[in-house]
């Protein structure tokens, strides 16, 4: 449509137009004050030594590229990023997987079960993190929680949150459970483009239900599939909320920290400005470095839309 | 674009591996029939029981809302508000706390939600109508922002607030939320925008409207819905955010809602946390953003994944 739009204005004057810079210039100074000028910051602060001492007014000081030394060379904080990429690794696979799955079901079923299974997950998609998170804490409470009622006298007052690997599968368990509503309906959209009549006639020639799915429909949801993977992985690798608040709940921070429940530690706990800022640079990079296929997916769509 | 959609299908029957035993096995016959409708039968009941498992939270938190704290932590658990009263839901009403932060929550979202509907229509404008230099470098940068992680910006855009003196103020927090919100809705509205064509715009113009005119008559009319789905996604972000609000809002009057039910629960390790009130206070924070939400919900998606989809 765009491109049926747009031209005609621009064919008839050729000239100089002062009308679309001023249009967009209020969005530009909301965005360079409160993002581009914060990202400058970051990133001069980050060959810094920022911290206690310059909060009382000692000027900072030129560590060149220490900051980021100590990211690849400490032990602690390379453990934090090592646990981010395998937490949102196994999340965005495990997400994007049972999403896949729930697609395939609910293209497969009766009307009314299907929408009974898209209400269902609508609701939980609906849910605020926060007020999601309060629930899910009420749930795997250690002496009333429901999940260890069910689970029996074994687990009469078990804390989930004591022990670092039972942490991250709680917190995998309510991560996927918000995230797989949008992965089934994006997956569930692709899906009904995929024409019955082929899929019948490839039934009629004899191919089974896992044939159909591996070679006729996942080839057409490809496309899908890759954006909806690559947005899993760029969210979960920024997992925030879901951490805090369990680790608000008794945990302990140092062996189950992510990257952003890190960076908040080191920046507004410790005052440690110069090491935030060299996290948060790193972060930022690797953010749009993932981006940058979803962005052209999204031009694409600019282009031909 | 089509036409690659309508061959695909083409290639991958050929490339479906036909083994002849298979094709004389499924003879489609009655008996076939009857067993693809038992699976499809079968199949449906293991989506209801998963619904059951998705909603399962949401029905916890209200159910739970409705009961006393002494049922709650009986050690049994009961699966039907039965007996229920709205007793938690006056208790966290009386508390003094939930009206501030209500108040802090709806000053927030309601300045972030104006100002970025507003510079977000008035770029969305620009990119759909009119082919500038700098629109490429412009719709590029839009598109990156929006992926920025809010855990790689909040430290700085904490310090840069305290240098305004902005901390713990309903203007700083709102302002940093117009930022984030700004790009993908200067993407969603550009959609709306270039839906509308300007040669309708321009026939009333040829019918002796200014532009100004026809604009405010032809096309913001029919812009309408955009700017609603935009406004509503808006508030959804403002509103949930909690992430920024934690670092900017620390004393305990700026609390915005998300922050206010956090402190809450934040005592959950021990004994002292009112599960009930708990669940009343995340029902009332809960409802309204169901609500709102499940009025855009289509529109966000196809918006976030269109390209993909459209192949």
């Amino acid at each position: 449509m765009s491109s049926i739009a747009a031209p005609p204005l621009a064919q008839k004057k050729r000239k100089f137009h002062i009308a679309p810079y001023m249009l967009i210039l209020p969005a530009i100074i909301v965005l360079l004050a409160a993002l581009a000028y914060p990202v400058g910051w970051q990133i001069i602060t980050s060959f810094q030594e920022y911290g206690l001492k310059q909060q009382f007014g000692q000027p900072p000081e030129w560590v060149g590229g220490a900051n980021y030394v100590k990211i690849f060379t400490d032990p602690q904080i390379w453990a934090v990023i090592l646990r981010s990429i395998a937490f949102c690794l196994v999340n965005a696979a495990l997400t994007v997987i049972i999403g896949v799955a729930l697609a395939v079901l609910m293209n497969s079923i009766v009307k009314g079960a299907r929408l009974v299974l898209q209400v269902g997950l609508l609701l939980a998609w609906a849910m605020p993190v926060v007020a999601a998170m309060t629930v899910w804490l009420w749930l795997f409470n250690w002496y009333s929680g429901v999940i260890n009622w069910v689970l029996g006298p074994a687990f009469a007052n078990h804390n989930w949150l004591e022990d670092p690997i039972s942490f991250y599968a709680v917190a995998t368990i309510i991560v996927v459970w918000m995230s797989v509503p949008f992965v089934a309906f994006s997956v569930y959209a692709g899906l009904t483009q995929v024409s019955g009549e082929v899929l019948e006639a490839a039934q009629l020639d004899g191919a089974n239900g896992w044939q159909r799915f591996t070679q006729i429909i996942l080839p057409l949801i490809r496309p899908v599939l890759m954006i909806v993977l690559l947005l899993q992985i760029i969210w979960d690798l920024r997992v925030f909320t879901q951490i805090q608040m369990l680790q608000d709940a008794g945990a302990d921070y140092n062996s189950t920290d992510l990257l952003g429940t890190f960076i908040y530690r080191t920046g507004a706990g410790s005052a440690n400005y110069g090491m935030a800022a060299a996290m948060s640079v790193f972060v930022l990079v690797l953010t749009i470095v993932l981006s940058a296929p979803y962005v052209r997916s999204l031009l694409k769509e600019d282009n031909n839309g | 674009m089509a036409s690659q959609t309508l061959a695909a299908p083409e290639r991958a029957i050929e490339n479906v591996n036909v083994k002849p035993a298979t094709r004389a096995v499924t003879n489609p016959g009655q008996r076939g029939a009857q067993r693809r409708k038992l699976f499809k039968g079968l199949r449906s009941i293991i989506a209801i029981l998963l619904a059951l498992v998705w909603v399962f939270p949401v029905y916890w938190m209200i159910s739970s809302s409705l009961l006393p704290t002494a049922v709650l932590e009986s050690g049994t658990p009961r699966f039907f508000p039965w007996g229920g009263s709205l007793d938690n839901y006056e208790a966290v009403f009386e508390m003094g706390t939930f009206w501030p932060a209500l108040r802090m929550s709806l000053t927030v979202t309601i300045i972030a939600v104006a100002a970025c509907l507003l510079f977000a229509f008035l770029a969305a404008l620009a990119i759909s109508r009119y082919h500038f230099k700098g629109r490429t470098s412009f719709v590029l940068a839009v598109l990156f922002i929006q992926m920025l992680p809010a855990e790689g910006l909040f430290i700085a855009q904490y310090k840069m607030l305290a240098s305004l003196n902005l901390i713990n103020n309903a203007l700083g927090l709102a302002g940093l939320y117009t930022a984030s919100v700004i790009p993908f809705t200067v993407w969603m509205l550009r959609g709306f925008v270039a839906g509308v064509p300007a040669d309708l715009e321009e026939s009333a113009m040829v019918d002796g409207c200014t532009r100004t005119q026809a604009f405010f008559r032809i096309t913001f009319p029919l812009l309408a819905p955009g700017l609603v789905a935009s406004g509503v996604y808006a508030f959804l972000q403002a509103w949930n955010e909690f992430t920024v609000a934690l670092v900017i809002m620390q004393s305990e009057e700026a609390r915005t809602l998300p922050l206010w039910l956090r402190a809450f629960v934040q005592a959950s390790a021990s004994r002292a946390t009112d599960w009930g009130q708990v669940m009343a206070a995340s029902t009332l924070v809960a409802v309204p953003v169901i609500i709102f939400f499940l009025l855009v919900q289509g529109r966000m998606t196809s918006g976030l994944v269109a390209g993909a989809v459209k192949g």
